[in-house]
């Protein structure tokens, strides 16, 4: 019997109550299926429910119809199996960075000292070995993610969901942490969903990317492999003729839901 | 704008310097006229030289007394030794606006921690809640002494009141506006309820406390300097009100300088706690020059 998939969320729905108390179905019979050792990227135009299917597979939603199961098991409240890494800045201001990501031991009951000597580890593998003792104000933004992406991963979940983890950084250290990301993730290879509303960036990432209609009741209605080679470079892979193949063909599916997203507002 | 720290307080200095210079010139009648009465308005020499008195007073009283410093008696208003010293009024003073702080705290963060978590709690007590925070303090000055008597509790409640209410609110706010997104984070890491509280909960709503630091601080002395006025007979307040029973503006004047001096002190100490627990924070907007 083959394994079951890692995620599996099969027609969910997702309502939110409205102000004037009609609710808005955000999220429509959405299907999607992650394997081991597999990276997904979810991509589809801004507030189609992208973060709302995170929120789901993470357990912090609890979809109004469907099922989200995790290796085989209906999912019961939060996913203990995931990290997530999420799209604002979630890092306790108040701990320094290698307290943040010692604190993700600490709660699994590792001792102080032990937890504070494998932080110092994750520091040295996410490039900030002399940063451990900042707090999160005196980080770039780019550090921030650093941080989180250590504070996620030192717990070894078998689930990795990040949601735009690097949204609001520049295009050069976009590619510094997708490398970055594919480096750690080549070495320990995990399930991963990851949402991004950049195209580019989902191909050169992940062996499959998905593509999300403009909600409301937004669905899956793309799925496409990505056969570039492994090893990749986030940058250089960019300039290969196959990429440019692989981008033509998901775009002209992408660019109709943007533009439905917009509501022909850009014509 | 970034001013120089040595221009800073040359500039600060001369302010003092013409404030008191117009004092001295309008109470000596140097120019032939004396605008500044002394009767009413004192002289700042006269009231420099008052301080230095009852301090040098108060320490030789306490320095030449022949019974061995004994802590007990130290807060006797009528002890042979220490009994209306500058020393005394000072010490009682700041027991009472401590112990004012300290309970005050200890009561507004437990209240806000418990209506922040319960929402019920904090719907039905809300009117009440607003109805004793609207009430001006000085009223309930004569219902505490009728309780407590004139000794320092009834100060002490005093300023346990208006303590209460500053870090009551800030801790409420500073549990309920814990950003989500840390809460979400912290849950996702596998925290359970009571970690939640520790590292989450706690850290926001003390941040929130330490936030209003100065000002509950502030309070706590206010309150027991009221409390004083009205009714004692020790501490600064007291100080104050005896020379104003007998019109010595000299005595007044002496007694607002130490208070005020008193406070600066205070707050100074409140500022290096807070430079210490608060590192954390980025610095406000308007200090990022
Ligand atoms: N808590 C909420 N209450 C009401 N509506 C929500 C809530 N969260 C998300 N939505 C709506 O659901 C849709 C999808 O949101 P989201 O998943 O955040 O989109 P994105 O793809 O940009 O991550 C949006 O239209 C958003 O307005
Ligand atoms: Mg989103």
């Amino acid at each position: 019997m083959a394994d079951p998939p890692v995620v599996r969320l099969t027609r969910v729905d997702v309502a939110f109550p409205e102000p004037s108390g009609a609710v808005f179905k955000a999220v429509s019979g959405a299907s999607l299926e992650v394997a081991g050792s597999e990276f997904v990227a979810i991509v589809g135009p801004t507030g189609c429910g992208k973060s709302t299917l995170l929120n789901c597979a993470a357990g912090l939603l609890k979809p109004a119809a469907g099922t989200v199961d995790i290796f085989g098991t209906p999912l019961v409240g939060l996913n203990r199996h995931a990290g997530y890494l999420f799209q604002q800045d979630a890092l306790m201001p108040w701990k320094t960075a290698r307290d943040n990501i010692a604190l993700a031991l600490e709660v699994g009951g590792t001792p102080a000292t032990e937890a504070r000597d494998r932080a110092q580890v994750w520091l040295t593998r996410v490039g900030l070995k002399s940063f451990g003792d900042r707090y999160a104000h005196q980080l770039s933004g780019g550090q921030r993610k650093r941080v989180g992406l250590a504070q996620v991963l030192i717990r070894d979940p078998k689930i990795l969901l990040m949601d735009e983890p690097f949204g609001p950084l520049d295009a050069q250290t976009r590619q510094i942490m997708g490398n970055l990301l594919l480096n750690l993730w080549a070495a320990d290879k995990k399930a991963v969903m990851f949402v991004t509303h950049d195209l580019e960036e989902a191909i050169a990432l992940a062996d499959r990317v998905v593509i999300m209609s403009a909600g409301p009741e937004a669905r899956i209605i793309g799925d496409h492999r990505i056969d570039l080679v492994r090893p990749r470079d986030a940058t250089e892979v960019r300039l290969q003729p196959r990429f440019h193949e692989l981008h033509k063909a998901i775009w002209g599916q992408l660019r109709a839901e943007v533009v439905k997203a917009y509501g022909g507002e850009i014509g | 704008m970034l001013i120089a720290r040595w221009k800073l307080l040359v500039l600060q200095a001369l302010v003092a310097i013409v404030a008191l210079g117009t004092w001295h010139i309008g109470s000596a009648g140097t120019f032939g006229i004396t605008f500044l009465p002394k009767f009413f308005f004192s002289a700042p020499l006269d009231v420099g030289n008052r301080i230095v008195k009852m301090f040098v007073d108060g320490t030789v009283k306490i320095a030449t007394c022949s019974e061995p410093l004994d802590l007990s008696r130290i807060l006797q208003t009528n002890d042979a030794c220490f009994g209306k010293t500058v020393w005394q009024h000072l010490l009682i003073t700041s027991i009472e606006g401590l112990l004012a702080f300290v309970i005050g705290s200890l009561a507004g963060v437990m209240m806000g921690f418990w209506f922040a978590r319960k929402p019920l709690v904090a719907a039905v007590f809300d009117p009440y809640i607003k109805m004793f925070n609207a009430l001006p303090r000085v009223v309930l000055a004569p219902i505490f002494m009728l309780w407590l008597g004139l000794g320092i509790w009834s100060k002490v409640a005093l300023g346990f009141t208006l303590v209460f209410f500053i870090v009551f609110f800030n801790v409420y706010q500073g549990v309920r506006e814990v950003s989500p997104v840390i809460l979400a984070n912290a849950r996702m890491l596998g925290m359970s309820e009571r970690q939640l509280f520790r590292h989450v909960y706690w850290p926001s709503a003390l941040s929130w406390m330490f936030s209003s630091l100065h000002t509950s601080v502030g309070f706590a002395i206010i309150g027991a300097v009221v409390g004083e006025y009205l009714g004692s007979a020790a501490g600064l307040g007291y100080l104050i009100q005896q020379a104003e029973g007998t019109f010595d503006v000299t005595g007044v004047f002496a007694g607002m300088v130490i208070l005020a001096a008193f406070v600066l002190f205070v707050d100074w100490l409140v500022t290096l706690v807070e430079n210490r627990l608060l590192v954390w924070k980025p610095p406000a907007a308007s200090q990022q020059v």
